[in-house]
């Protein structure tokens, strides 16, 4: 595999070594992480009343992360077990896990299971299925323009652009009612090329959590089959937004129903807290079983340059959990008593504004769903939050509810009563 | 929900899907992917698991077996993990990684007590092993030198080029294994190096060359350090066996310390899927030496600007492993114990294969097998020999005739032996 470059094309490099001179002197410090970057603030924050409503990590009510019960004994039974060992998971990753998280989102029942027209390959959690997606997408697909939400996750851009994939827009987010510009949407995915990858947030859509309702979901389909778009679904909060994992799987379902073909990338790093674990899988629905088998193969080629093989862990949690009925159920309890309690610290946070008389219509936050509130704060509403109340969140004025507590609600409500009415 | 026909209607129905939508409808968007060639390495395996006969012995893949054939998670790393069972969360670890983790790792391979690390000069994130360690530098080497490109020995482990050319960085070879010797073509390594512009990039195994087995001796480390420095060369190191050559992690880095000493400026990738025996959990570290801190700090920044939108943080679980095993003194101990004894077993398996094949007969030399070093034994085999042992003898290794020493036991040194020799006593 040498390439025949010419040496005098291939050019003299900057020295390095002996005479102490880098070849990366010109590197320059990279920018903070926009999201990751709050929380790095944050901890140098020695306030004691400081609030962190940053990354989408949940937190329970006494502001402490969470393991669930079911994955403490998942895992105690991994480390009991003598006989597990730690060797390499094929490049695709373990096949129970694979299995499973397939139906997990298409449905037990799922007719493009049955048929085997869906390959199913364990990835680094959600971010890791959007890239190995993409580079299939830009080596094998006709079509290499995606159309992400306006707006959207801020890593979804840069992880399609690295890719090699052409990122363009699509409204989404309509500013006025701080719900979903429909009737933009419409328009912006009609006046896409026929065959465009498409980013649907399945629920609980990041930052916004505004998400179409059922109805428009199946306009959205129409519209999209009719113009040959490819659906690529990232699913990151399956069970989190409602409650109930069979609920917040229907968009996917009603696509993966109509026999067309579609990529669907999961992770389990919220609805089973395995963030730092990387647990996750990517899914295309194919046309044919045959065709399910080449596209695998090719995911291959593009996961072995990549990182080889997936980490064996948190998949392994998470198979011992789905395989097994009563944890699976003991599962879906703790599952819904998140999401209770964030659909909760939504009211309390609602009730506490209306208190406080501040001005403004808040109804969103009680509306949106999932995660994360776009609370429709500016920039600079944002950083006075920040320095005079140490409430810490994106600049784009999305706050993770996980991160609340009854405790901490009146403080933030201070906080944005404070913002709003704050003369500038 | 409508039965899949009415969809299916209502689809059709809608004027039609265009010719781009018709095609898909028909053959799907994926009908022209070609299915892709199995992975020369990973495919040994699998085949060998098919093969139903109770004679199999499988010298492919590189992991480790005890002298039962079996894998071995070590006693460092379920203590280990006893202790992390229960005691910790899950939180995401920050882009760059275990700060803990990479601390000790740094030691292993710039030493206990290097200055570099003291003084911060060490750009260094946590990575998807050794793969993940180099993709990263090879993802970094284009975005920062687009016009640079990489020389790797031949031959190397495959993926290496798999990996820069997703990088889009251009490859070009050097001389490194001398068949006829079955060593080092050290006159042929030193022309390549002599011979390619200033300032070119250089793979390097550090130990354990993989796949032959055939490390330069210190004297000729030295050598190649000193032709770096006259041309200005970058040596990035690929580690992956360190301890598990000599079964002496020192020893093992020699020859990074000896490009540190002459003042090189190199990048490393470093694994512990083997040294470890952590395989799956894809534990690995990549740093790059800068000329002082604020430079580190911009590198550091700039590898964690690649690994964002790739995977946006590394698995946690065997960072704490590495992490818990490294920090505690006792369970250190342990470890530096249990990889000398794989590596000891290696030794071992070496000399018996060797020993079993000159007392059949064989006409050949096989003193390589013995001076060959690491998990691996280049045996000079050719492509038709090793297609023999697989279907005359259920015996799996790559057909570039590499044995996994680690998958050699007291059990079938001489059944391996006896087969080598049917296949090669003709030639």
């Amino acid at each position: 595999m040498a390439s025949t470059i010419p040496d005098e094309m291939l050019g003299p490099v900057p020295t390095s070594g002996s005479n102490g001179v880098s070849v990366f002197a010109d590197v320059v410090q990279a920018p903070e992480d926009p999201i990751l970057g709050v929380t790095v603030a944050f901890n140098k924050d020695p306030c004691p009343m400081k609030v962190n409503l940053g990354v989408g990590a949940y937190r329970t009510e006494e502001g402490k992360p969470l393991v669930l019960n079911v994955v403490r004994r998942a895992e105690q039974m991994l480390v009991n077990d003598s006989s597990r060992v730690k060797e390499y998971l094929p490049i695709t990753g373990l096949a129970d896990f694979n299995k499973m998280s397939a139906k997990l989102i298409f449905g037990n029942d799922s007719p493009a299971i049955q048929e085997k027209r869906v390959t199913t390959v364990q990835c680094l959690s959600g971010t890791g299925s959007l890239r190995v997606g993409a580079e299939f997408l830009a080596r094998h697909y006709q079509q290499r323009t995606i159309y992400i939400p306006q707006p959207t996750w801020g890593n979804h851009p840069k992880v399609f652009a690295l890719s090699g994939l052409f990122v363009k827009t699509y409204r989404y987010y309509d500013p006025a009612t701080r719900g979903l510009n429909f009737q933009g949407l419409v328009e912006d995915l009609s006046s896409a090329p026929s065959g465009a990858v498409v980013l649907l947030h399945a629920c609980a859509h990041n930052p916004t959590g505004v998400d179409p309702t059922v109805e428009q979901w199946e306009q959205i389909r129409q519209l999209m089959r009719s113009k040959a778009l490819l659906p690529f679904f990232d699913s990151a909060y399956q069970g989190f937004a409602s409650g109930n994992l069979d609920a917040d799987a229907q968009p996917v379902r009603l696509f993966a129903a109509d026999g067309g073909e579609l990529l669907a990338a999961q992770s389990y790093a919220k609805n089973m807290g395995l963030y730092g674990e990387r647990v996750g899988a990517l899914s295309i629905v194919c046309k044919t079983a045959d065709v399910a088998a080449k596209v695998e193969s090719q995911l291959k080629l593009v996961i072995r340059p990549m990182y080889s093989s997936p980490p064996i862990h948190g998949a392994s949690i998470v198979a011992t959990i789905l395989k097994d009925s009563e944890m699976y159920n003991e599962w879906t309890i703790e599952l819904k008593a998140m999401a209770d309690r964030i659909i909760s610290m939504r009211h309390q946070l609602f009730e506490a504004l209306r208190e406080r008389g501040t001005p403004g219509d808040w109804t969103h936050i009680v509306k949106q769903i999932g995660m994360f509130t776009f609370t429709g704060l500016n920039t600079e509403q944002v950083a006075f939050m920040t320095k005079e109340y140490h409430i810490y969140m994106t600049s784009d004025g999305r706050i993770s509810m996980a991160g609340l507590s009854s405790k901490t609600v009146p403080l933030l409500a201070d906080a944005i009563h404070a913002a709003v009415t704050h003369a500038n | 929900m409508a039965s899949r026909a009415v969809i299916a209607r209502r689809i059709f129905g809608r004027g039609g899907l265009g010719v781009a939508g018709a095609r898909a409808m028909s053959t799907g968007w994926w009908g022209g992917v070609e299915p892709a060639a199995k992975d020369p390495i990973l495919g040994v395996t699998e085949a060998f698991l098919a093969d139903p006969s109770p004679n199999k012995v499988n010298v492919g893949v590189g992991a480790y077996r005890d002298d039962d054939g079996k894998p071995v998670v070590l006693e460092c790393v379920r203590e280990a993990e006893r202790r992390i069972s229960g005691n910790l969360t899950m939180e995401y670890l920050p882009m760059g990684g275990s700060i803990r983790m990479i601390e000790e790792t740094l030691k292993l391979a710039y030493g206990e007590n290097s200055e570099l690390i003291k003084d911060k000069r060490i750009a260094a994130v946590q990575a998807l092993s050794g793969t993940g360690a180099c993709r990263l530098f090879a993802d970094f080497q284009k975005r920062f030198l687009p016009d640079s490109q990489i020389y790797i020995p031949v031959p190397t482990w495959s993926n290496h080029h798999n990996i820069w050319r997703d990088a889009h960085v251009p490859q070009r070879t050097f001389h490194y294994y001398h068949p006829e010797s079955k060593g080092l073509d050290f006159a042929g390594l030193m022309d390549d190096v002599k011979n390619a512009p200033n300032g070119s990039f250089f793979l390097l195994h550090a130990c354990a060359h993989n796949p032959t087995g055939v490390d330069p001796s210190e004297e000729q480390w030295r050598e190649i350090s000193y032709q770096f420095k006259v041309k200005n060369h970058f040596a990035f190191f690929d580690m992956a066996y360190q301890g598990f050559a000599s079964g002496d992690p020192e020893r093992d880095a020699k020859a990074i310390r000896i490009f540190l000493e002459d003042g090189h400026l190199i990048g490393c990738a470093q694994s512990y899927a083997k040294n470890m025996g952590l395989y799956g959990q894809r534990v690995g570290c990549l740093s790059v030496l800068c000329e002082d801190e604020m430079q580190a700090v911009a590198v550091k920044s700039q590898l964690q600007q690649i690994a964002r939108p790739m995977y946006s943080n590394p698995p946690v679980h065997g960072a704490l492993i590495v992490s818990i095993i490294l920090n505690d003194p006792d369970l250190k101990n342990l470890w530096l114990r249990e990889v000398k004894g794989m590596a000891d077993r290696i030794i071992g398996m070496r000399t018996a294969l060797r020993e079993n094949l000159e007392s059949l007969g064989s006409s050949l030399s096989w003193e390589h097998i013995t001076n060959q070093i690491g998990m691996f034994c280049y045996s000079g085999l050719t492509a038709e020999q090793v297609d023999r042992l697989t279907n005359e003898f259920h015996i799996y290794m790559t057909r570039n005739g590499r044995i996994s020493m680690a998958g050699v036991t007291t059990g079938n040194v001489s059944y391996l032996a006896n087969a080598i020799h049917e296949v090669t006593k003709s030639s």
